[in-house]
């Protein structure tokens, strides 16, 4: 059966072949790559967002524990930031010294998407620094501006490095002759079919991850504080950004799994560990893959379910992992446990946001109760964790294409060897980073700051 | 009226010169941390680093875009350049990830001096590296030993000769010292205190000598490590006024410095790194990746090119008034005694 039907001819396979644990090695440093920058740039786009609101709080009710909380979250991100720029162009140079054939293939047609993104994180860099350095420098008005520069530049920095990747998940914008792109069209090929529905729920998870962070360490202190108005103020902005978020995380979740299920048809059965086509497909919580016998074990069925959400209709047909030949199926358990994880992350931060809302109107105060405290300090890391498993299901659920349907990945690799040993090498470094940033925060965020006239809550 | 390739190059070109000039400088800095010795050892040290803390993000973007320009408008050229020179490329950029996060955590390190001064090391020592590497590559690219089959892309390499050698090395020594010279110039224009002055006067005017030197060097070394640039550089009719240009520009800024028109010196060592970076394109010009990469072979189809310079253009509108902007807050205040 012919899998992707739309494209055809496919990008004939290289003439000389890369050792296994080269690959291995080339994609695991990928993801640890990605994975490791992925934190920093949702602090770099999240924290922006709270930084303007209370900065917007401050020009408004000249209440000194608002400028406060805003220069203390700017260290911490000035920290986090300078991180993400160095860990990001580590990125824009791994693309070629892992994957030359890949970027020699499509540079030209992911090229447009980064070099916008490109003028977009100038825009953010530049106005960082006067963010950080300019307080006694600029008006407090410009200061204020600078600071919704930054936050709207790096917000479509983060929306064009999306649009690139879909691109790989929707390769689109040229013509395939012989296996070679022509009549390449690149405004076409960055706004492919897959980049709304990626856009949305990226943005979005980017601020239920960061707010739901950021609520925890104040949260923390307020256990052991819980009078403190920096930290009160601090817990307030970071829930309303990150449970409103929450809120629509489900929606825009929708979204993609729709917009995979028609595109990705393939990736969709693997999230859902879906092995035969049928009519009426259930979804299967939790369960086991077995990829040899193509069955999964031990699931928990929830009838119609599937075929419900994917195409709004409880007797739609969803295809199958056994309609495609086992060298084009991605590996199963990884895409179907990143996919419950992120999920079930996602459902839960989402209702947490309706018992904080409903908390927060039925008392009139905020939701400081001592076990709300604790839940949202539970809730912290897994926002990130979720966005790290829905890349997993993004990227693990595409292989082994690099780009779906027209080249393999293991056609893209670089032929340069001892891969594993720059695998080793990057990870000391994130490892040496991340141990250090975890400090230096440490530094910068535990500490509970009082002024003399500083309103009591 | 040039070609829609030459004319990407031209712009990919031009990036690089602003990397230099701005990113580069940046580095330099660090080197001068390495050698800040005397009495004022310290003020150096707080001169150096209160001058590039604003602005070291900002210019590092300029790195940037001339890597996604070169993979967007000549994919093959970065493809093979991320093949042939892999390791110096892996070399640069542990030094730029260590130099930048070095520098924030030494920032923000409330720690003991003694944790600070380790970052402090960790920062220079980086500043030092991917100069060089950089250079290296430089060198490799313009060596005409990376070859390359243009029907199937294959690379024929072994990875190391193209780069481990005396000139390519000359190239990188080259560049740490051009960056540690427009950074002892700029650095002039960053105190009003003049006995601080007169200490990046005399590392600028040291700094020179060493350039001249190595630009002598790598010159040399170029009729046999880059046979076929090294003698356009000789034998273009461009070449004898380029060189007399880059000479008196030298002169100028040995001048500017020793009668301490420090804003005069700066900006006659920066037409000096200028008329140094376009003396190598045009030497380059038309190779990408001498001999087998062109600007028109390795070019990316006309539509990419042409979406590519309309990006540019919109992105320069709001790009050059920010990056002005930047500048006079935190640079316009200071001037010359």
């Amino acid at each position: 059966m012919e899998t992707v039907p739309e494209w055809g001819e496919r990008h004939p396979p290289r003439q000389w072949s890369t050792p296994v644990s080269d690959l291995l090695a080339a994609r695991l440093l990928m993801g640890i790559s990605l994975g490791f920058h992925i934190i920093f740039a949702v602090v770099g786009i999240g924290m922006p967002m709270l930084m303007v609101i209370s900065e917007g709080l401050w020009l408004r009710t000249r209440q000194p524990v608002y400028l406060e909380l805003t220069r203390r979250w700017l260290k911490g991100t000035a920290i986090m930031f300078a991180v993400g720029a160095v860990s990001g162009t580590v990125l824009s140079f791994e693309l070629g010294l892992l994957w030359p054939y890949f970027m020699s293939y499509a540079g030209a047609l992911i090229g447009m998407p980064f070099s916008l993104e490109g003028f977009a994180f100038f825009l953010e860099a530049i106005f960082l620094g006067i963010y950080i350095y300019g307080w006694e420098r600029v008006t407090p008005r410009l200061h204020w501006f600078a600071g919704w520069v930054i936050l709207v530049s790096s917000m479509i920095s983060g929306v064009f490095v999306v649009m690139a990747n879909a691109w790989m998940n929707a390769p689109s914008g040229f013509d395939l002759v012989d296996g070679r792109p022509v009549n390449v069209r690149p405004l076409a090929a960055m706004f492919n079919p897959a980049a709304l529905s990626q856009v949305l729920h990226m943005t979005v998870a980017t601020f239920i991850a960061l707010g739901f962070a950021v609520a925890a360490v104040h949260a923390l202190m307020l256990l052991r504080d819980p009078h403190n108005p920096f930290h009160r103020r601090a817990y307030a902005i970071a829930l309303v950004v990150g449970g409103v978020a929450a809120l629509v995380g489900p929606i825009t979740g929708d979204f993609s799994a729709k917009d995979v299920a028609h595109r990705q048809p393939i990736k969709l059965a693997a999230m859902e560990a879906h092995w035969t086509t049928e009519a009426g497909a259930p979804i299967l919580l939790g369960g086991w893959p077995d990829e040899a016998a193509e069955v999964t074990r031990y699931a928990v069925p929830v009838p119609y379910a599937l075929s419900l959400l994917a195409f709004n209709d409880p007797t739609a047909t969803v295809r199958g992992l056994k309609d495609w030949p086992r060298d084009e199926r991605p590996p199963v358990g990884v895409v179907h446990w990143a996919f419950q994880v992120m999920v079930g992350i996602g459902t839960l931060l989402a209702a947490v946001a309706v018992l904080g809302a409903w908390l927060r109107w039925r008392s009139g105060r905020l939701p400081a109760q001592r076990w709300f405290l604790w839940l949202v300090i539970l809730c912290g890391p897994l926002g990130m964790l979720a966005i790290e498993a829905g890349w997993t299901v993004t990227e693990v659920g595409r292989q082994p294409w690099i780009i779906y349907g027209i080249m393999r990945t293991a056609d893209a690799v670089t032929p340069v060897p001892y891969l594993p040993l720059r695998l080793v090498l990057f990870t000391a470094v994130y490892v040496f980073l991340g141990i250090i940033v975890t400090v230096l925060m440490r530094q910068q965020v535990f500490q509970s700051p009082r002024g003399p006239n500083w309103p009591q809550a | 009226m040039p070609s829609l390739e030459t004319l990407v190059a031209a712009i990919l070109f031009g990036g690089l010169t602003l990397y230099v000039l701005s990113g580069g400088a940046d580095f330099g800095g660090g080197v001068w941390d390495i050698f800040a010795s005397g009495p004022r050892r310290q003020a150096q040290r707080d001169t150096i680093a209160h001058a590039i803390a604003p602005i070291w993000e900002a210019n590092h973007v300029w790195l940037i875009f001339v890597i996604v320009l070169l993979f967007m408008g000549f994919p093959k050229a970065y493809a093979t350049i991320s093949i042939a020179l892999h390791i110096p490329l892996v070399l640069l950029l542990l030094g730029i990830v260590m130099r930048g996060s070095a520098f924030v955590f030494r920032t923000y390190d409330v720690r003991e001096q003694r944790t600070r001064r380790r970052w402090a090391v960790l920062f220079a020592g980086s500043s030092v590296v991917s100069p060089v590497m950089l250079g290296v590559i430089v060198g490799a690219v313009t060596s005409g030993t990376i070859r390359v089959d243009t029907a199937t892309g294959r690379v024929q390499t072994d990875y190391v000769s193209s780069w481990l050698g005396l000139y390519p090395f000359t190239v990188g020594l080259f560049a740490l010292a051009l960056f540690a010279f427009l950074a002892a110039v700029y650095l002039t224009l960053e105190t009003d205190q003049r006995p601080l002055q007169d200490d990046f006067r005399l590392r600028a005017l040291v700094a020179q000598a060493v350039l001249v030197l190595l630009a002598l060097a790598s010159l040399a070394l170029s009729t046999t490590g880059a046979p076929m640039i090294g003698f356009r550089m000789a034998a273009a009719w461009w070449g004898l006024p380029l060189q007399l240009l880059a000479a008196a520009a030298t002169l100028g800024t040995v001048w500017a410095l020793w009668r301490r028109r420090f804003a005069l010196a700066r900006l006659l060592a920066v037409a000096e790194a200028v008329l140094i970076l376009w003396g190598w394109a045009l030497a380059q010009y038309p190779f990408l990746v001498a001999p087998d990469l062109t600007v028109d072979s390795a070019a990316a189809p006309p539509a990419v090119l042409a979406a590519l310079l309309a990006a540019v253009l919109a992105g320069a509108v709001v790009l050059f008034p920010s990056l002005a902007y930047l500048y006079r807050v935190f640079k316009a205040r200071r001037r010359t005694v």
